[in-house]
Formats: structure tokens, sequence, C-alpha cells
């Protein structure tokens, strides 16, 4: 029997992996791409309770957090373009005229 | 048998998160999360979300990602430029993270969930209106607020990739 | 339920957003039909003041008392009356003092207005918002329409930089925010702040581990948008980077409406789990304004100076939220007021002493601005006394309230910690008087190029903060009829 312990823990895995690799990786990209892991973990979270909870408004949060993902994705992913139109690179070590 | 299939999807998932963060090439790190989204999707069908699987793989696993495999080919990158001085960085976030993770394992096994307010919402009843249908419903009428805002968001996120991106303005 | 429902809306209650989308969208399509016939695009900085001046008089509720509106999801109350205020003031002081900046900088494009209206609207809707959804709606079309305006010198990769790291950072935060909020879903089964808190009372505080994991991380988010300490290291960075202008409109609005969303979440509705939460901001709170004031110290650049400052003012006003009594909520209203003030202010100070392709932002070049240019020495000794807490001016009255509230609450320990870090940060506020007063200048003052745009925005950040200094109790009045609708 699956329980909603089982989608939390696999929500709660999925969204440690995207925050492990946003800290490990360089590259601005990949970066971006496990944040996107981690609100994808964030959606698994809202449907799994949604679905115990008998309850519509999880599965509607989740309609809502693609919007923004998906909005975020044009703009980050345009931000990127301009970085590396004037530095040619889009790693963040390479990224640093001011100090962090 | 549902468990079954929970199990090798949910498998299917980390894995393929795991090789997105370690994978060197973005070509492949966006083929490994698009394979992840889409098992994300198989999930939400077993849980009944079915206008929530397929928007998630229309709009994450198609549009969202297709605009990530563009920008990465249109950036060409060199495939080895991070390897250099990464190590240093890896192994301290990446230990406590997983300290992280654990209590976080803990404390969702250790607790009991679902003590909060059970809705109307019923499978039966889900079933008996359509899943599409419902939410449009409730788009329009509860939250429809949010979802004109969105209209915002959406324009604002279009004005702002125009600007920051077109070569000449 | 086959049929929809007729809801309880008021489209009064959205009347302000409703204006300023419509704004922001003339303003675009001026700017497209009349880019070849005006050079200077004067109109558009006209047409949005109009728009927030507009907002600003619609913003009032339509039946005169507290209004849930949308499903209850949407709160017109005091509260959010006076947080719009603040809003509109912020995005209208900055729209004041861009004019002449973007013209010189060449970044003189509608779309730069159209976004500061629309991220208000953003912030409008997370101090209105009365649910998790609404709230986050708002932070993200705020923080979108920021990222971009960060990254607004595309030309310049110092501007790049500072928008790729807030974006990166920002969507981070948003990461945990998020889960936070599905966490607190999942174990209240409401995402309507008073449901939250009726489940709480009804459990009789908050006993479920997730729950409380929950809160911490939803705290965790908003400490990101209000630069609190160990969620600051973006602040200097993105501050320093970004245009001067937007430096001054996201040190003030954001940070406002972060506040905002911040109180109404934690009083509305994790409100009986008090113990809970106090602790961690009281942690955040001693850390934000250590760190923030003793890093200050040590900038030779004005802007980032500027930055360490706000970081350290967060600090401020998170106390009035541990404290989290009437007096600790009017007395954020009241400082997140003064601060608009003084610190646009500030901001509009060094925008007028910089010249195109020369930031003019090391501090040792106000050396001799005192006898060069007296009067803008002046308004900017008092910015920094504000600032700094030096009675008789808007930052003293400000702090002084939060302070008492913290002590009304029983947190003395916290209140003298704040009294002691008010006063090393005397050390830096003051040493720009210092040097632009007592140094000879270290090099020439390029001739001033005023519009009366700017010198409008430091005139009306001069008696905004000598007005609050002076007479506080008219506005405080006001600020504690806001409070009262909170709970």
């Amino acid at each position: 029997m699956i329980t909603i312990t089982h989608y939390l823990v696999l929500s709660a895995i999925l969204f440690t992996v995207g925050v492990i690799g946003v800290l490990i990786r360089r590259n601005a990209i990949i970066i971006f791409m496990c944040i996107e892991l981690m609100l994808n973990a964030v959606n698994l979270s809202f449907v799994a309770c949604a679905h115990y909870l008998n309850s519509m408004q999880g599965q509607l949060f989740v309609f809502f957090t693609m919007t923004v993902a998906a909005a975020e994705a044009a703009v980050g992913l345009a931000i990127i373009v301009a970085v590396f139109r004037n530095k040619e690179t889009i790693n963040i070590d390479d990224i640093n005229i001011m100090k962090w | 048998m549902l468990a079954y299939l929970f199990y090798i999807v949910a498998a299917i998932t980390v894995t393929t998160a795991v090789y997105l963060i370690f994978e060197k090439n973005p070509v492949f790190g966006a083929l490994y999360l698009i394979q992840t989204m889409v098992s994300l999707a198989v999930l939400y069908i077993l849980l009944e979300a079915q206008f929530v699987a397929a928007v998630q793989i229309i709009v994450y696993a198609g549009a969202i990602m297709v605009l990530f495999l563009f920008v990465i080919m249109l950036l060409n990158l060199d495939i080895g430029e991070e390897t250099k001085n990464a190590l240093p960085y890896q192994r301290i976030p990446a230990i406590l993270m997983g300290i992280a993770l654990f209590t976080i394992i803990c404390i969702v096994i250790r607790s009991k969930l679902l003590q909060g307010k059970q809705d109307q919402y019923t499978t039966a009843f889900v079933q008996g209106v359509g899943n599409t249908k419902l939410i449009g419903n409730l788009l329009f009428t509860e939250y429809l607020l949010p979802f004109e805002i969105t209209s915002i968001l959406l324009f604002v996120a279009a004005i702002g990739a125009i600007m920051l991106a077109k070569r000449k303005l | 339920m086959t049929n929809v429902s007729i809801m309880t809306f008021n489209i009064l209650s959205i009347l302000p957003i409703l204006i300023l989308s419509g704004f922001g969208m003339i303003v675009l399509l001026v700017d497209v039909l009349s880019s070849r016939r005006l050079g200077e695009k004067n109109l558009l900085a006209y047409i949005s003041l109009i728009g927030i001046i507009l907002a600003a008089i619609f913003a009032r509720s339509p039946a005169g008392t507290t209004l849930f509106s949308f499903n209850e999801s949407f709160a017109i109350d005091n509260y959010s009356l006076f947080f719009n205020f603040i809003f509109l003031l912020s995005t209208g002081l900055t729209i004041l003092i861009s004019h002449s900046y973007i013209k010189r900088e060449e970044i003189n494009h509608g779309e730069y207005y159209a976004l500061i209206l629309f991220s208000t609207i953003g912030m409008m809707l997370m101090a209105a918002g009365a649910d998790l959804l609404n709230i986050f709606i708002g932070l993200e079309v705020m923080s979108i329409s920021i990222y971009i305006l960060t990254g607004f010198k595309r030309s310049k990769l110092i501007s790049n930089e500072a928008s790729l790291k807030y974006f990166l950072l920002g969507a981070f935060a948003t990461g945990f925010l998020l889960y936070g909020i599905s966490l607190v879903y999942g174990s209240t089964g409401a995402i309507n702040l008073k449901q939250i808190a009726s489940f709480i009372a009804s459990k009789g505080g908050i006993s479920d581990p997730v729950l409380l994991m929950g809160m911490g991380l939803i705290i965790i988010g908003l400490g990101f948008k209000v630069a609190s300490v160990p969620f600051h290291a973006w602040v200097p960075d993105v501050y320093e980077g970004a245009p001067t202008a937007i430096t001054a409109f996201m040190s003030v609005g954001p940070k406002a409406a972060g506040f905002a969303a911040f109180l109404r979440i934690l009083i509305t509705a994790f409100g009986s789990a008090h113990d809970e939460w106090q602790k961690i901001i009281y942690i955040l709170a001693i850390l934000t304004m250590t760190t923030g004031n003793v890093i200050a110290i040590a900038q030779t650049n004005i802007k980032r100076m500027l930055a360490y400052s706000s970081i350290a003012h967060a600090g401020y006003l998170l106390i009035a939220l541990v404290s989290a009594n009437d007096m600790g909520v009017s007395g954020t209203l009241f400082y997140m007021l003064a601060y608009t003030f003084m610190n646009i202010g500030a901001f509009a100070i060094v925008i007028v002493l910089s010249r195109k392709g020369d930031e003019f932002i090391q501090i040792n070049d106000y050396a001799g601005l005192g006898f060069k240019h007296p009067l803008l020495a002046l308004a900017m000794t008092l910015f920094m006394f504000s600032m700094a807490g030096v009675p008789p001016t808007a930052g003293f009255v400000g702090k002084f309230y939060i302070f008492s509230a913290a002590i009304k609450s029983g947190y003395i320990g916290l209140a003298v910690i704040g009294v002691i870090n008010s006063v090393i940060s005397v050390y830096y506020y003051l040493r720009i008087t210092v040097i632009m007063y007592m140094k000879e200048p270290t090099r020439e003052f390029a001739p001033l190029t005023i519009s009366p745009l700017i010198v409008a925005a430091i005139a009306i950040s001069v008696i905004g903060t000598l007005h609050l200094g002076i007479f506080p109790s008219k506005v405080m009045e006001i600020a504690q009829q806001a409070t009262l609708m909170l709970k």
C-alpha cells in the first residue's frame, strides 16, 4: 500500500538532490535546471497532499507553480544569454567582477 | 500492482535526478531532467491528477525544457569548462545536505500526517465531474484573482525576455 | 458542483491593481507609437506618475471597512492599505529619480516604467493576499520584474552579473518558500491564512514536525526577500551592479512587501505558534543587525555601504516582528515609511552626483561636497542622521517605536542589542558627513545636471523625513489603526 509518506519521502529526496545540485554545480544553466528539479519535487508533494486530503487546492497550486516556472525560465534564460553575450562564459566562478 | 509501479517509477525519477546533478554535458542533463518530469507525470496519474499530468508533459517537459535545450545549443558551451576546481566546493554542502535530507525523511516518517481538514473532493466525486472540468471551474471562480494576475506575470516575462536577450533594441 | 458557483468578489477591491496594470500597458503602447517623434520620452514618466497617483486615490476600501474579497483570499484592510501607500510612494519616488538617470545611462526604454509599475502590482498582492497562493504569485510578479530591472543595463557586464546572481539565488529561495507552503498545506489542509490559524488553534499549537518544518522553510524563503542574515549574500553585489535608481527601488519596495507578507503570515496564520517562530526570528534579528552594521563600516563604495545598511535596517524591522504585538506591527509600518523617505532620498543624491560612465560612488568622492554643493550635502546629512537614528528625524522615531515594542513584549535584551547596533551605525553614517564637510575635495565636481523631477524627489524625501520626525503622532495613529485588523 502506497501512502502519502512514500510520496513525501520521494519528494524530499528529489528536493534535496536539487539543492545539492545547486550547491555543487558551477554552470549557470545546470544550476537553473536543478532549481527546476526542486520545483518539481514541490509539485509532487502538492499533488500527493491534495490526493490524500481529498482536496483540489494542491492541484491548482501546481498549475500556478508551473506558470511561475515558465516565467522564470523565460527570464532566467534571457539573463543567461545576456551574460554569455558579454562574457562568453556562464561558469559562475568566472562571473566575479564583484566580490561575493 | 500499483505499488510496484510506484517503486519502479520512483527509482527512475531519483536515478535521473542524480544523473542530472553529476552530468557534465548540459544537453544530457536536460534530457535527464525531461525523463524525471515524465516519470513525475506518471506519478501524478497514480495520484489521480490527470490534468496536472498532462500539463506536466505539455508545459514542463515540452515547452520549458525545449527552451532550455534551445538556449544550451544556442550558447554552444564548452563541456569540460567547470571540471577544474569543482571538488573543494562539492564535499561540504553535499554532506550537509545529506544530513538535512536524512532529518527531513525522519521527520516525515515519524510525524502523523493527514491531520488536516479533509475536503469534499473525493476520488469518486472528482471522477463524477471530471478532473479537468473541476480545475477549470475552480480557476474561474475561487482562484480568479491569482489566475488573472498570472497573465501579468507572463506578460512581464515576455517583456523581460525580449528586453534582456534581444540583440538590438 | 457542475455549475459555476457565483463567488463573492468585489472588483473595486482590486481597482489600484487594475489601474496600475492599465497604465503599465499604456506606457508600453505610447512608447511604441511615439518612439520616432518623442526623442525625450518625458511623457512616459508623467504617464506613470499619473497612474500611481490615481492608484493611490483609489486605494481604499470600497465599503469603508475591512473587506475580504475573492473567496476570502484578498484582504483590503487598513494594514494592506498602509502598505499600498508605502509601495506607491516608493514607486513614485523611484520614477522621479529614474527619469534623468535612465536618460543619461541610455536605458531610456518604456519597458523600464512598465516593469516598475508591474512589480508594484506584485507588492500590493503580497500585502493584501490572505492566502498563501496570492502571496506567492505576488512575490513572483514582483521578483521577476526586478530581476529584469536589475539587468536593465544590458551592455554592462556588472549589471548582467548582478541580475544573474539575484535571479539564481532568488529562484533558489522561491524553491524553499514553495516547499514550505506545500508542507504547510499538507499538514493543515488549507492555504488560506485564517484556516491555517484555526487549524493550529484547534490543535493547541504546532505539534506536527512537518508543519514546523514548513513554517521554517517559509521563513527562509521570505527571509531571503527581506535580506536577513544568513540569506543576505546576494544583497551587496546586486545593489552594486543594478542601475542606481533600481537599487533605490529594491531596497525599499520589495523589502516592505517582504515584511508585509512576513507579518501577515506569521501573525495571522501562525499567531498561536508564536513561541516557535519567535526564537528563529530572534536569532535572525541579532545576526542581521550586527552583520549589516559591522560590514558596512568596512565599505568604501557608497552603494555597497547602503546595501549593508539596508541589511541592518531589515534587522531592526525583525525586532518588531519578534515582539509581534500591536506596537511592533505599527512600528514596522511607521519605520518602513520613514525608511522609504530616507533611503530613496540618499540614493537620489548619489544619482545627482553621478555622471555617465562615472558612477561617482566611492565614499571618498564625497569629500568637500559641503562647500561645493551645500544644499545637497545638507540633505545627505539629514538622510544619514535619520538612518543613524538621530532626533529629530523619522529614523529616530521609528527606532524608538520598534525598541519600545520589544521592551513591551519583554525582549529587553534584544532592544539593548538594537540600541548598541544603532550606535555602531552612527560611525559609518556620520563618516560620510565628516568627509563631506571636513575633507578637501580629492577630485573635481562636474557641473550638475539637475532635472526638476529629481529635485522634487529629494524635496519630498526631506520633507517626509523631517515631518515624520517632528510630528509623528498623526501617521502613528493611522499605523495603529492598521494593526487592529491584522488578528
